[in-house]
């Protein structure tokens, strides 16, 4: 294993983190207060508790997951796709390392980067409502494995991904309205019963379900299913990169 | 001498389907230096990728020090420093961030002594903390060279290091070129410029339209190829060569007041000294004689050209 190799990308790609940290950190930070200005105090004050938590408080999961699925993509996408654009990857595809070992540097990085903003929005939200912590260490696999999925996903879209447009617009077009469908400001069971049923095919309402109930101890579906499906998830775009990388598609000519 | 990389029967068929290399095989031997001359697009590049691993091949295989290419990228990469044609490198990095990242991706310990002195022979050490967008384009391609010596690889891969360089540059190119192959780094640079080759190649190779169509010793290959050209100052103006002086081929120019004499210097007998027992026969005096060889130049665009 090439571990010198992983090291150099890994704190490169963190380099590249803490030039931008400032622009990463703001735009999300100033969204979720929004959010809570918006949807915990103006429209919150009119919904009731939602099983025994007040609304400001029960949609801080959701924000937290929505920063962290968007920015996770983000990351990676960029991260990969940059070197793609400006023509510098050649000296990743010369190098003595492993298409894995790319890939642990580059969604190493992009996780990283994410999971320091989730917790950021975390203190944010702290200023706003009144937060429980029920399950910190399931807070926090929960945390780790979306931001290495949904880095892996972002990878994935960064490799694939011909011109700007496109890596925009999977983020845009996929990740966002399947974050907002998937209860992050409303628990499933307030939705009727055909809809409550389209939205169990949402992988994010499992995200969202389990991460939640580490805080408050409610779920819409149990902690084990959330598990099981995130480790699918995963296990899903582990396999797409592999794949990528054995095919050599659209990577080397 | 030993060789260092074979290349055998090689073959590149791009997904377009254009065939940019047939059936190629050349061996690199240990510690020369290489020139691969050839006209745009004739293959060097793709050659040159594929060895560094950036191109798949279609067909045949590559050993590095007898490591195959593929099965053992890791060992073969890992001796490799490539620094490619196109100014490609990061733009909001600096000049120490990005040769220090090289150096870690290909699995060296970091060293910042040993990257000191490759910036310092670079000349780029004042501009360490900059970032590489405010390089010009020289030093783009000066920090592209330091990258790919960053760890310390036994073989060197110059995608035409000398494209857009102003004079001063090339010629320091060419001593660095020399220093590293003086420390034992085998060297294989592509070239457009023949002098370039001529300067400091040990051997000649070039490539057209996906073909190696020679190899040479660089002064065999002079020596072989070259044709020598025997001017001939006259005393005295003649306004038409003797027939028996025919067989000669001999070409009068300068009005008159020039014979030359082209001949081979690789057969035995040049027929320099019956020429001018010819010459003298015919009371055809002359008060000054001088030889030139042909440069590579010539005999580069005698080899690339189209048969008619
Ligand atoms: N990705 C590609 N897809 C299709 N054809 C390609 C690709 N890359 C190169 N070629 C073709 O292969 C041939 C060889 O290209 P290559 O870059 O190896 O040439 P070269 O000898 O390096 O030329 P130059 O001196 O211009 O750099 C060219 O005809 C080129 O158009
Ligand atoms: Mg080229």
């Amino acid at each position: 294993m090439n571990v010198h190799a992983i090291k150099a990308i890994y704190l490169f790609e963190m380099a590249r983190t803490w030039r931008t940290l400032f622009q990463s950190v703001v735009s999300p930070v100033i969204s979720t207060s929004l959010y809570f200005v918006v949807f915990g105090s103006a429209i919150g004050s009119r919904i009731t508790d939602i099983e025994g938590v007040g609304y400001g408080s029960f949609i801080v999961p959701g924000l937290i997951m929505l920063t962290l699925m968007t920015q996770s993509i983000s990351n990676a996408s960029f991260g990969i796709y940059f070197p793609k654009f400006i023509g510098s990857i050649f000296e990743l595809l010369s190098a003595p390392v492993s298409s894995f070992e790319i890939v642990l540097g580059y969604v190493g990085a992009a996780a990283t980067k994410s999971i320091i903003l989730g917790l950021i929005i975390l203190a944010t939200a702290s200023l706003f409502v009144p937060l429980q912590f029920a399950h910190p260490a399931w807070m926090f696999l929960f945390l780790v494995l979306t931001a290495l999925t949904f880095s892996l996903f972002g990878f994935i879209i960064g490799i694939l991904a011909k011109n700007f447009e496109q890596l925009q617009i999977i983020p845009l077009l996929i990740v966002t309205p399947l974050v907002f469908l998937g209860g992050s400001f409303y628990s499933i069971d307030m939705l009727p019963p055909f809809w409550q049923n389209v939205t169990l095919f949402n992988p994010v309402v499992y995200l969202i379900s389990g991460f939640r109930w580490s805080f408050y101890e409610i779920s819409d579906v149990s902690v084990e299913v959330s598990l099981a499906m995130i480790t699918v998830f995963l296990a899903m775009c582990m396999t797409t990169v592999w794949w990528i990388f054995k095919t050599g598609y659209k990577v080397k000519k | 001498m030993r060789s260092l990389i074979s290349i055998n029967n090689l073959s590149k068929t791009y997904a377009s389907g254009f065939k940019a290399l047939k059936g190629v095989n050349l061996d690199i031997r240990q510690g020369e230096i290489l020139a691969l001359l050839g006209p745009n697009g004739a293959g060097k590049t793709t050659l040159i990728s594929i060895v560094c691993g950036i191109v798949n091949p279609s067909q045949g295989s590559v050993t590095v020090d007898g490591h195959d290419i593929v099965s053992d990228y890791r060992l073969t990469r890992a001796m490799i420093g490539l620094v490619p044609q196109e100014l490609t490198t990061e733009a909001f990095e600096t000049v120490w961030d990005t040769v220090t990242f090289s150096r870690g991706l290909f699995g060296k310990k970091a060293d910042p002594a040993h990257i000191e002195k490759v910036l310092g022979d670079l000349s780029l050490w004042d501009k360490r903390d900059s970032q590489i967008m405010e390089l010009s384009g020289g030093m783009k391609r000066r920090l592209l060279i330091a990258k790919a010596l960053s760890h310390e690889p036994r073989i060197l891969f110059l995608d035409e290091p000398t494209a857009g360089v102003d004079v001063e540059l090339r010629k320091d190119m060419w001593r660095l070129i020399r220093d590293l192959r003086h420390s034992g780094v085998t060297i294989i640079l592509t070239t457009h410029y023949i002098d370039e080759a001529e300067e400091i190649a040990d051997r000649v190779g070039v490539i057209n339209k996906g073909e190696i169509i020679l190899v040479e010793e660089k002064a065999e290959l002079m020596r072989k190829m070259g044709r020598k050209r025997l001017t001939l100052e006259l005393l005295e103006k003649i306004s038409s060569v003797p027939s028996k002086l025919q067989p000669y081929n001999l070409d009068l120019v300068a009005d008159g007041g020039q014979l030359i004499y082209t001949y081979d210097t690789q057969t035995d007998r040049t027929g320099i000294t019956s020429l001018l027992g010819e010459l003298h026969a015919a009371g055809i005096r002359f008060r000054d004689l001088s030889t030139t060889q042909s440069s590579l130049e010539e005999i580069f665009v005698d080899l690339v050209r189209e048969p008619e």
